[in-house]
């Protein structure tokens, strides 16, 4: 549910499975999409779009995107928009790549491939990503420069600050540690992974019937016994599913062979080892949880979407907008850090072009996610649903090989089309939006 | 209604749909930058060598992103290719896929550009001799005075090459003192348009005293001599490369000096007979023509340099013949020109 649709009306007589669940319509018809795209690509490929491998590129190249996405939803909820989070990702990416491979081991004289080298390098470049957020937020929120002419700004300045730093230089390689927050350098194993999966399944299922019974000790009325157990079975059956799905992709035999080989020993004959959940994934899947938790449980949470609502009844109200404003957007600048760890990590360098148009995929996917530019309403498991579906599409017409024109055609009618469902649902609904 | 737009853009998708098939060999191809016009010759090329091969072709464009290119090539050995031919976009940051193909067992193929990587295989026209005919050109044209070097992508190692090779034809005489570089830029992603703003930048910090201008390829050429025509200079020496029609009907008409031509369709040809090769279980220096060579970063790699033609306002009437251009095209706007065009 998104926090600022109004609740079905208690009162309202309940028919059909759909509305016993109380399920979000909206996530229902994205996650719908998605599955139809899959299927159809499937088909298109010959079976090679829903296999293990490809599904774990598919997240894998995901979440840089989807990581900046959840940060969009808190920025375009409060009526603002953020133009420069690819820019802040190509100067984050190119600070830290210059502290890995320049500052700590020639100046400071740590040595290539200190231990300690990749927690120093994340704290700098996160630090940076939030106070440049930070300083954004100030000219947007105590200057009153519209978010769009200081982003916009923001931009040009700090694609190019990237490019001075490095002088247009690729930098690389990068702090072998650090890459493992790339995807296929850095996996749990399949053990690791499946006591993540049932973690996070218990952990569902626990707080979901918690719910229900402080629902019902405060007298609310709460969904039939047998919808939520069919909830839970649906909950635990797509974690354990996709565990599962990331799990039986094996570890090529070469590369296999070769991790062995520096390890000193011999590969036993007909070794299988998968590579499990990786932790970029990992990374994303926090993020995503934290942020939730933001949105929905905290009064910086509760502030964001009372502003976006109506900003100035909720500035009456005695919220400081302005502080609110500086915090959203160092939030995103923390965020596009992080995603300039995930990717240059995925890249093991930090390249010139590296967040070029990100921009746009992450208000894309804030967008077909549901977030309405309009302000007040939008969630974070929207955008990232968002991000993958695009990312689905531009993969899967990759593979069955459109032509580079009508993949960006087709990416841009969906944007459109997504939204304009989106209208309509709202208006069917009667919710202003 | 999210039906719909499925479905639709299913249709979409299946109206355009290539399969990969099971049977006989597969090569992907992955582009860099597919919207440059020169990379059609070179695909078709390409798809021709692998038809004569009985391999089948399936590629993907990278759209200047080294990130997508990265995604595109998981892609293709997800589709069971069995060869792969790279145009990288950055030299270094494609280590990542090299290295996925390479744990497949799949060859890689550096199509045109360098992938500082010891699997790969490097297929290119020897660009230090490229540098070499461009400074070549321009020198004759102009054995003294002061001379501008517009360099290529700063991303793009063949850059550093051209440059290499240029220097190497233009030393003595700056040693003389006969030739003096008054300026030099990199052009950011080979962009016409930078070469253009640069240009008119090194002209207004020079007063126009620019004598020749050593520009790496035909798209820069291109904007260098939109800088000069923009201040009455065109005419001066310019040097190009890649035989693009613009630049060789600046060529006849006489405001390019040299365009050294590089056979895209010889590239083509080469590297899909390798990736076959290759495909099929044959080792890389057991390739024809193949021989060993260290890059500049130390990387030692197999290797085909192919030989490119300097084409000037003497031996126009090579392209033509060759059908790389029509004579109309070449001639365009060229009266009492050289030959073909008179």
């Amino acid at each position: 549910m998104t926090d600022t649709t109004p609740q079905p009306v208690q009162t309202m007589q309940k028919r059909g499975l759909i509305q016993q669940m109380e399920l979000d319509m909206r996530l229902l018809g994205m996650i719908g999409a998605l599955i139809i795209l899959s299927i159809g690509f499937n088909l298109l490929t010959d079976g090679r779009f829903l296999t293990p491998r490809n599904i774990f590129n598919l997240t894998i190249q995901t979440v840089s995107v989807a990581i900046m996405a959840c940060g969009m939803v808190f920025v375009i909820v409060t009526r603002h928009i953020d133009l420069s989070v690819g820019a802040l990702l190509a100067t984050t990416s190119a600070v830290m790549a210059m502290v890995q491979t320049d500052i700590l081991p020639n100046m400071l004289g740590l040595g290539l491939d200190h231990p300690a080298t990749w927690a120093i390098t994340l704290v700098v470049g996160l630090s940076v990503g939030a106070l440049i957020g930070a300083f954004h937020g100030w000219l947007i929120g105590f200057l009153t420069i519209p978010a769009f002419i200081v982003t916009l700004g923001g931009f040009l300045v700090w694609r190019n600050v990237g490019w001075y730093l490095t002088s247009g230089q690729t930098i690389g390689p990068l702090d072998s540690t650090f890459l493992m927050f790339g995807g296929t350098n850095g996996t749990l194993g399949a053990t690791w992974s499946w006591i993540l999966g049932i973690v996070a399944v218990l952990v569902a299922v626990i707080g979901q019937w918690n719910s229900r019974r402080g629902k019902a000790g405060h007298g609310f009325s709460v969904k039939p016994v047998w919808a939520e157990t069919l909830l839970s079975v649906l909950f635990s059956g797509a974690i354990l599913g996709f565990i599962w799905t990331l799990n039986s992709y094996n570890i090529p035999e070469r590369r296999l062979e070769r991790m062995f080989a520096e390890r000193g020993e011999v590969m036993p004959e007909g070794t299988v080892v998968s590579y499990g959940l990786p932790i970029s994934v990992l990374i994303l899947i926090a993020v995503a949880v934290v942020m939730t938790i933001i949105a929905r449980r905290t009064k910086f949470g509760r502030y964001i979407f009372a502003t976006g609502g109506n900003p100035d009844a909720a500035e009456l109200s005695g919220i400081n907008t302005r502080t609110l404003t500086i915090k959203i957007f160092a939030l995103m600048g923390f965020l596009a850090a992080l995603s300039a760890v995930v990717a240059s990590a995925r890249l093991a360098n930090h390249s010139n072009d590296i967040g070029t148009l990100d921009e746009l995929r992450v208000i894309a996917a804030a967008v077909i996610g549901g977030t309405a530019l309009s302000g007040g309403i939008g969630t974070i498991y929207g955008a990232i649903l968002g991000a993958l579906i695009m990312q689905a599409l531009q993969s899967g017409m990759a593979m069955v090989g459109v032509d580079a024109p009508f993949q960006n055609i087709v990416v841009g009618s969906v944007l459109v089309l997504a939204v304009l469902i989106d209208i309509m649902y709202r208006k069917r609904l009667g919710v202003k939006s | 209604m999210k039906f719909l737009t499925t479905i639709s853009t299913i249709a979409i998708v299946a109206g355009s749909a290539a399969f990969a098939g099971s049977d006989g060999l597969t090569v992907g191809v992955s582009w860099s930058n597919f919207q440059e016009e020169r990379w059609k010759t070179d695909e078709a090329a390409i798809v021709g060598a692998l038809d004569a091969g009985g391999a089948k072709y399936i590629s993907a464009d990278a759209q200047s992103s080294s990130s997508k290119q990265l995604s595109d090539i998981e892609s293709l050995i997800a589709q069971g290719v069995d060869a792969i031919i790279v145009l990288a976009q950055d030299a270094q940051a494609i280590g990542p896929a090299v290295q996925a193909a390479a744990d497949e067992g799949i060859p890689v193929i550096a199509y045109d550009r360098l992938i500082e990587d010891s699997r790969a295989f490097y297929l290119t026209f020897d660009n230090v001799e490229v540098g070499r005919m461009q400074a070549r050109a321009v020198f004759a044209a102009q054995p003294q005075g002061n001379y501008v070097m517009i360099k290529g992508s700063p991303t793009d190692p063949n850059a550093d090459f051209l440059r290499g090779g240029q220097q190497e034809i233009l030393q003595a005489a700056i040693d003389s003192g006969a030739v003096k570089i008054v300026a030099e830029a990199y052009t950011d992603g080979w962009l016409p348009a930078n070469a253009q703003r640069n240009m008119e930048q090194i002209l207004t910090a020079n007063d126009n005293n620019v004598d020749a201008v050593v520009a790496s390829n035909d798209g820069t050429a291109g904007g260098v001599v939109s800088a000069l025509t923009s201040q009455g200079m065109d005419g001066i020496p310019v040097s190009g490369q890649d035989g693009d029609h613009a630049a060789l009907n600046r060529v006849a008409l006489g405001t390019q000096t040299v365009s050294v031509w590089k056979d895209a369709r010889d590239l083509g040809r080469s590297a899909g007979e390798i990736a076959v090769a290759l495909a099929g279980g044959s080792m890389k220096d057991a390739v024809d023509g193949a021989i060993s060579w260290t890059s500049p970063a130390g990387t030692d790699m197999t290797a085909i340099f192919l030989e490119p033609v300097p084409i000037t306002a003497d031996n126009l009437s090579v392209v033509v013949d060759a059908g790389w251009i029509t004579k109309e095209a070449l001639c365009q706007g060229v009266t009492a020109g050289p030959a073909p065009c008179n």
